[in-house]
């Protein structure tokens, strides 16, 4: 102990404390507070960048859920347009039908009846035509008869017997 | 983690203590002819003087006692003064010097003296010791590395326990050390100006700053953040230019440089008492009441502890102080002493065995002048942690 208080010399202690204090004082100024600063920003960037990063990707993520749900939407709207199409399909078809159907069958209806009435006339004008014919015929044979009795006669009985043939 | 150093280092501050007698182990007969005996056990000896300081202690007590040759008595000294020069600081930067003509290699620095009146005049008039130099009419004369006044003869008066009596002027010389912390400061401003200005291109820092800034970083982050708190911001200045300061000092202090400036009790001590004002000026309410009225105990308990922890105030700063002094101190001794080695055993064995000692210690020299630096910047952040602290809550005591 002695010895350490006779080596201790007062000028070092001086000037350690004078250098030291000037080196601290410079160094604060022109390159602690610059640095720690520099250093400083540099890790709040950092921090912000990360920030930031993470929030894309949330947003990314937000992004990727709303296509998808709107991809879902949209799958599920073709389903049911299709479906729609579908049954209107066949609705159309069914429907088309059953118009077929009843239009055929007023048709054939029409169609009997037009026969029925053509069939009407038909007879009918067959009948007059016949009773035309008849009366033609009774007119020659009257004729005939009223030139020739027996001849009439037997004519008479052959026309008949020609028209039972008929 | 620190502790098992700092025990090896309290070893190693014993062995200090002893260095003056090292060498006379090396000179004892029995000693030399055991060694030649046996290398294994040799080695192991020297292993054990790192490992058990105080048993070595004894038995260097032991070993003084055997009557020294003459032949080797002159190297002793010889050697003892160059560890005590080197350890010391001096008046001239020298580089090495030729014992046999007398010359030393190197530079002369100013001395300054204040003794009525300002003396300004290089060290170089001191002929290291060996002349007295006039300035002003006054005589100052080197002795033991302190300048004395003395007459123009250069006498020196002794009191019984030759301790010089001459009056001893006050001292500002700019010695070896002061040049070395000039050096330093210039380094580190020019290291660290340099650092910022590379911030000012771009976020990431260029050239050697790249190698500091993870360090500027790890103080802030694990030194200061984890003990001072949210008020870290006030102390970062001072730890850092600690840290590098302490450091790049013990580092200068490894190269064949051979200054030593951290081992000086002068320059712990400055560093030491900058901590403690620093501590003391920015106590608040609750350090102090912690010393003087400690709260959460009974009354009685108060007054006991106000006097301790008073003391405590005053033992940590002095605690930083021995703790690097003799850190450094003991590590420049311990490696000069190892390789002071290869001139006591003067063989290849022995030789060898010298370099590979001091190649591993100082390797381990070199962890420790970092270790150091960091130990008083983080007791440093650790004070300062205690003086701003704040107590919310009582209970939690």
């Amino acid at each position: 102990m002695d010895k350490l208080i006779n080596d201790f010399s007062f000028g070092l202690f001086f000037w350690q404390i004078l250098l030291f204090v000037l080196l601290l004082l410079l160094l604060r100024k022109f390159a602690w507070k610059p640095i720690l600063n520099a250093v400083n920003e540099r890790e709040d960037g950092i921090k912000n960048a990360l920030a930031a990063a993470e929030e894309a990707k949330k947003e990314m993520q937000n992004v990727t859920a709303d296509s998808e749900k709107l991809l879902k939407e949209a799958r599920a709207e073709r389903e049911a347009m299709l479906k729609e199409a579908r049954e209107l399909k066949e609705k159309m078809i069914s429907d088309s039908k059953e118009l077929a159907r009843v239009e055929g069958d007023k048709m054939i209806k029409q169609a009997q009846a037009t026969i029925e009435s053509e069939k009407k006339a038909a007879v009918a004008d067959i009948k007059s035509q016949v009773a035309n014919l008849s009366v033609e015929i009774a007119e020659k044979v009257i004729k005939e008869q009223l030139s020739n009795k027996d001849k009439q006669l037997k004519l008479v009985e052959d026309m008949l017997g020609d028209i039972k043939l008929n | 983690m620190t502790k098992p150093l700092e025990i090896k280092s309290g070893f190693a501050f014993f062995f200090l203590k002893e260095c003056r007698t090292f060498a006379p182990i090396f000179r004892d007969r029995y000693f030399l002819s055991f060694m030649h005996i046996n290398y294994f056990t040799k080695f192991l000896f020297i292993g054990l003087l790192f490992f058990s300081g105080t048993i070595f202690a004894q038995g260097v007590e032991h070993h003084i006692d055997v009557p020294e040759g003459a032949n080797n008595a002159g190297m002793e000294e010889e050697i003892d003064e160059d560890i005590e020069h080197h350890i010391q600081d001096s008046y001239s930067f020298t580089f090495f010097s030729d014992s046999e003509t007398g010359k030393h290699y190197g530079f002369p620095l100013p001395v300054i003296l204040w003794d009525d009146g300002l003396h300004v005049f290089s060290s170089s008039k001191f002929h290291h010791g060996e002349t007295v130099a006039e300035s002003n009419g006054n005589h100052y004369k080197l002795y033991h590395n302190k300048v004395y006044k003395t007459d123009a003869a250069g006498t020196i008066n002794y009191d019984e326990e030759h301790h010089p009596t001459n009056a001893k002027p006050l001292d500002f010389s700019i010695t070896k050390n002061v040049v070395m912390m000039f050096v330093t400061g210039l380094l580190m401003f020019l290291l660290f100006a340099g650092l910022a200005k590379s911030f000012k291109k771009g976020p990431i820092a260029t050239g050697a700053g790249r190698f500091f800034e993870p360090i500027v970083l790890y103080i802030r982050d694990d030194i200061a953040k984890p003990n001072i708190g949210p008020k870290y911001k006030k102390f970062m200045p001072y730890l850092l230019t600690v840290f590098f300061f302490i450091w790049f000092l013990n580092l200068f202090g490894l190269t064949p440089l051979g200054v030593n400036v951290t081992g000086n009790i002068a320059v712990t001590f400055a560093l030491a008492i900058i901590t403690f004002i620093i501590t003391q000026f920015s106590g608040n309410k609750n350090y102090w009441k912690h010393i003087f009225w400690m709260p959460g105990v009974p009354v009685p308990m108060k007054f006991i502890l106000a006097p301790i922890e008073l003391l405590g105030v005053f033992i940590k700063p002095f605690a930083l102080m021995i703790r690097l002094y003799a850190n450094i101190m003991a590590g420049h001794v311990v490696l000069m002493s190892i390789i002071a080695l290869v001139f006591f055993v003067q063989n290849w064995i022995g030789g060898g065995l010298s370099l590979v000692l001091a190649f591993f210690l100082s390797i381990i020299e070199l962890l420790v002048a970092a270790l150091q630096a960091y130990i008083f910047t983080l007791l440093s952040a650790l004070y300062f942690g205690f003086a701003v602290e704040e107590h919310d809550h009582e209970e939690a005591h």
